[in-house]
């Protein structure tokens, strides 16, 4: 069982955990990050989207191995200290979150996503969410605040340049056993 | 009438010891006629209950620094009763709505009842926190009165503080607690009145979203305690099965594996992490004693149903005579309706995290009825109620699930056995598979309609898992749960006859978010939407016809009653804001559906495009009457969630179930509705003064009947089985 870095939120982390230990749960029970969650254990669900080196990934098929080669892990922790990130601002502004919990990989997933194309489409953020699945029903919200995260990344001065083009690569796939039984 | 105490300072401290000193007002949440029979859980007050005979289940606070804290018995679960009962408080008060705190309470008998649900939380909570407020801010005012020496009328409250309005002069709540709480509680304090209200009615920002856009929120599944080891387990496949015997040799051998614990209803692997704990779980070879369970499925039900449903049930509403109605007619509609069992699947999987020690027991737990559980877990425990400590987290959704206290139970058995504070978490497909389902069930329905094409004749005979009897086997009222917007149809039609038989099974049941409304207002308005079609009519206008006359149809078996104008009413509001008779491109159709629930007048309108066979649903329109509105924002999102989660009941999922097992197990199987299906949706208030009713359920009654109905309206096919299946609409 052999020690692992993670490099995560801005520091690194030594952990010592079984190989094929998922990302979340070593993030949860581990490290006490529990802002990231867990829904489905078989990346079904978004809840425990978290960024590796900048592409929102599933951490619960995620293995630590596999993250400790990550130069950087960005949990919801990590992705401001104090709520100013432009998909936080405009969650808050449009008051999306009703129960909560599927709300912390929903704005992973957006943070990604804005970060390589700066102002989505509304196929983008079908795409880029059609893989999270909020039970409350908040999406329409959701797409709203996509959109107003946008504006509120370009600010006055209109989209940010250098805003790549590509789509975000999809999660990985569901593998099935472990903890999803 | 609800009555008001003064809550002396030692008395509240030995409730909350970190209170502090203050103004203290008790009052009563929810309904005050269980004030003095309180429910089983409280009925042994706890000694030193505040208030002597009357005791007191909410509390006011307003501190020393002039912050107003409130501890709400009401578990927040996403329907916003952390911003929304506060509000209340604070219009009354004139407090800085800012600067209010919302408490979560723990278990204590002396909070009362303390259960959430039934859409009840702002109805039962209205006036009560009305009144108290009102009396603070009376206290507060009378203290700035002899202070100022100025009569109180020429003083107002506002912004946490108490003005002179003729001379503008300002006193803050906090040079003024000391004198307040000194004052007698008046027990008639004036209310504010409610079209001047300043703050209810406005989209304040909730209290609860900074914390859920960060992840410092906490629920059930985060708690973390000293020395806390973690759980998992395994339970039977088949309903009512029994573990025979386990083999763990190959689960101890894993690393990070401490212990493994048969409980009651299965096994438990108690390990250094959660995940250690799945994995240990999954090494455990069990053998199960199936039990007679392992004969249930959902096609043995179905045959069973339709078995019952050829003879009579009993009566629930007899109005003129029915059967004799359908026997003259010269003809008559006929149509059978099915829905499935249904798993509530919050996002956050049932957990809970107890510590159970010789002498007490501490649960932290995402619950919505922390009595019942805390009753359960005296009888589990042989401890007394003062050694249980159940404080209730965040819930990561609820929808009725977190009724149950079945979760709650496993952590405290796996604590005791370990003999360490465990946190037990289930995975999706124990949350699937070991659920307490929407009822299945099965209608059979005639109608004769008259010479104008109304019906003259309406029966409807329910046959269903009834909740009650899943409860308590043989309950005698196993209709209870199953009738809402069936037997309080609220249509003028002269011979009515509602009848319902329960159906036995092995299948365990509950409350799913709008309960019976959830299947009884798909069949009701699908087959009113037969019948105009039988008649060649418009479904808004046969609406419309058969609310024509002013009317009040008392619910049988209950003091409410619906009001036919108020329904009629959001049927013309939705109807206009929709666009209702427009025309559609082609391909594109309208559906309109209406229902009475949870004491709340609600109707929807869907639009769907129909492209080979398939449904996209584009739009939904709803309109609501539930009286005087607290927070828009929050009440337009519960309709949009209740129409999501209506919508996936009605073209993603249902349960099955075959050899006693569940067929589903995770969100591949058990689909629900996701972003890039989401229709747009509209949602329009009746402005109303009326004291406020349900809004978190009424939402989900009507997006099943509205998109059949539309569907109907662009194919002429009428789909009458839940959820819709690929290939139902395949020519």
């Amino acid at each position: 069982m052999p020690p692992y870095t993670l490099r995560i939120n801005g520091g690194a982390r030594r952990v010592d955990v079984a190989a094929d230990t998922p990302l979340l749960w070593v993030l949860r029970d581990t490290l006490g990050l529990t802002g990231t969650k867990f829904g489905c254990g078989q990346s079904l669900c978004g809840a425990c989207t978290v960024h590796l080196d900048g592409t929102a990934t599933r951490s619960c098929v995620t293995t630590v191995a596999e993250a400790a080669r990550a130069n950087a892990i960005t949990t919801i922790e990590g992705l401001s200290s104090d709520r100013s990130h432009p998909v936080q601002k405009a969650w808050i502004q449009e008051e999306v979150p009703q129960c909560g919990y599927c709300q912390p990989g929903m704005i992973m997933s957006v943070a990604a996503l804005l970060n390589k194309k700066a102002e989505p489409t509304d196929a983008d953020i079908d795409e880029a969410l059609g893989g999270h699945i909020c039970r409350c029903g908040t999406y329409q919200r959701i797409r709203t605040a996509v959109k107003r995260a946008a504006r509120n990344a370009a600010g006055p001065q209109g989209p940010r340049q250098g805003g790549r083009r590509q789509m975000p690569p999809s999660p990985p796939p569901a593998k099935p056993g472990g903890g999803g039984r | 009438m609800t009555r008001l105490v003064s809550v002396p300072r030692r008395e509240f401290l030995k409730l909350v010891p970190a209170a502090g000193a203050g103004l203290v007002i008790g009052f009563h949440f929810g309904d005050e006629a269980r004030a003095d029979t309180p429910p089983p859980a409280a009925a042994a007050a706890a000694p030193g209950a505040p208030g002597g005979t009357f005791s007191p289940n909410g509390f006011l606070q307003i501190d020393a620094e002039g912050r107003v804290t409130v501890w709400s018995p009401k578990s927040e679960m996403g329907q916003g009763v952390a911003t929304a009962l506060p509000m209340v408080l604070a219009e009354e008060i004139g407090a800085d709505f800012a600067t209010i705190k919302v408490e979560p309470t723990w278990f204590d008998a002396r909070f009362g009842d303390q259960d959430t649900g039934g859409s009840s939380s702002v109805r039962t909570s209205y006036d009560p926190l009305r009144k108290a407020g009102a009396a603070a801010r009376a206290m507060l005012v009378q203290a700035a009165a002899t202070r100022l020496n100025v009569p109180a009328t020429t003083l107002a409250a506002e912004q946490g503080m108490v003005i002179h309005v003729p001379t503008n002069r300002r006193l803050p709540f906090k040079d003024l607690v000391a004198d307040a709480a000194a004052l007698p509680v008046p027990q008639d304090p004036v209310l504010k009145e409610t079209t001047k209200f300043t703050l209810v009615g406005r989209p304040m920002p909730r209290t609860d979203t900074p914390s859920k856009v960060d992840g410092s929120a906490v629920y059930g599944i985060d708690v973390k305690v000293a020395g806390m080891l973690y759980a998992a387990v395994a339970l039977s496949p088949v309903f009512g099965g029994k573990m025979v015997r386990f083999d763990d040799t190959a689960a101890r051998k894993l690393p990070g594996v401490r212990s493994v614990h048969p409980i009651r209803r299965g096994i438990a692997v108690v390990a250094d992490s959660t995940w250690a704990a799945f994995k240990g779980r999954d090494a455990l070879k069990i053998t199960w004693d199936e039990g007679s369970g392992a004969s249930e499925s959902t096609l043995a039900l179905r045959a069973r149903c339709e078995e019952l449903g050829k003879s009579p049930g009993k009566p629930f509403r007899q109005d003129g005579d029915a059967d004799s109605a359908l026997q003259k007619a010269p003809s008559r509609i006929e149509a059978t309706y099915e829905a499935p069992f249904q798993a509530h699947a919050p996002m956050e999987p049932m957990n809970a995290t107890a510590h159970v020690e010789r002498d007490r027991c501490t649960i932290w737990a995402p619950t919505q009825t922390p009595g019942w559980a805390a009753m359960e877990v005296m009888k589990l425990t042989g401890l007394p109620r003062e050694a249980i400590r159940l404080n209730i987290t965040l819930l990561g959704g609820g929808f009725g699930r977190r009724i149950m206290p079945d979760f709650v139970l496993d952590a405290v058995e796996i604590s005791k056995a370990a003999q360490a504070p465990i946190k037990m978490t289930w995975t999706r497909p124990e949350d699937l598979q070991h659920d307490y389902y929407r009822p299945y069930s099965h209608h059979r329905l005639s109608a004769a309609l008259d010479d104008l094409g109304l019906p003259v004749a309406w029966k409807h005979r329910i046959v269903s898992t009834s909740i009650s009897e899943s409860m308590e086997p043989g309950n005698p009222h196993p209709e209870s749960d199953e009738l809402a917007c069936a037997s309080d149809l609220p249509y003028a039609i002269p011979n009515i006859r509602v009848e319902y038989a329960p159906a036995p099974s092995v299948v365990p049941r509950g409350w799913w978010r709008s309960v019976d409304a959830s299947q009884n207002v798909f069949v009701v308005e699908s087959f009113l939407d037969e019948c105009a079609a039988a008649a060649k009519k418009d479904p808004l206008r046969y609406r419309l016809d058969l609310l024509k006359e002013s009317r009040r149809v008392p619910y049988p078996g209950s003091d409410m009653v619906l009001e036919t104008d108020r329904l009629k009413a959001v049927i013309e509001l939705v109807a206009e804001r929709s666009g209702w008779g427009k025309p559609l491109p082609a391909g594109h159709g309208r559906g309109l559906a209406c229902a009475f629930s949870y004491r709340s007048y609600f109707a929807q309108v869907a639009e769907v495009e129909v492209t080979k066979g398939t449904v996209k649903v584009r739009r939904l329109v709803a309109a609501i009457d539930c009286g005087k509105v607290i927070h828009p924002g929050i009440l337009a999102s519960q309709i949009e969630g209740g129409a999501v989660f209506g919508l996936t009941a009605a073209l993603k999922s249902g349960i099955t179930v075959d050899k006693g097992r569940v067929m589903q197990s995770n969100f591949h199987d058990f689909e629900v509705l996701r972003l890039d299906e989401m229709p747009r949706i509209e949602s329009h208030v009746i402005p109303s003064e009326a004291p406020p009713t349900g809004v978190g359920e009424p939402g989900v009654s009507c997006a099943a009947p509205a998109v059949l109905n539309a569907i109907a309206a662009v194919t002429g096919r009428r789909l009458r089985r839940l959820p819709i299946a690929p290939g139902d609409l395949a020519s």
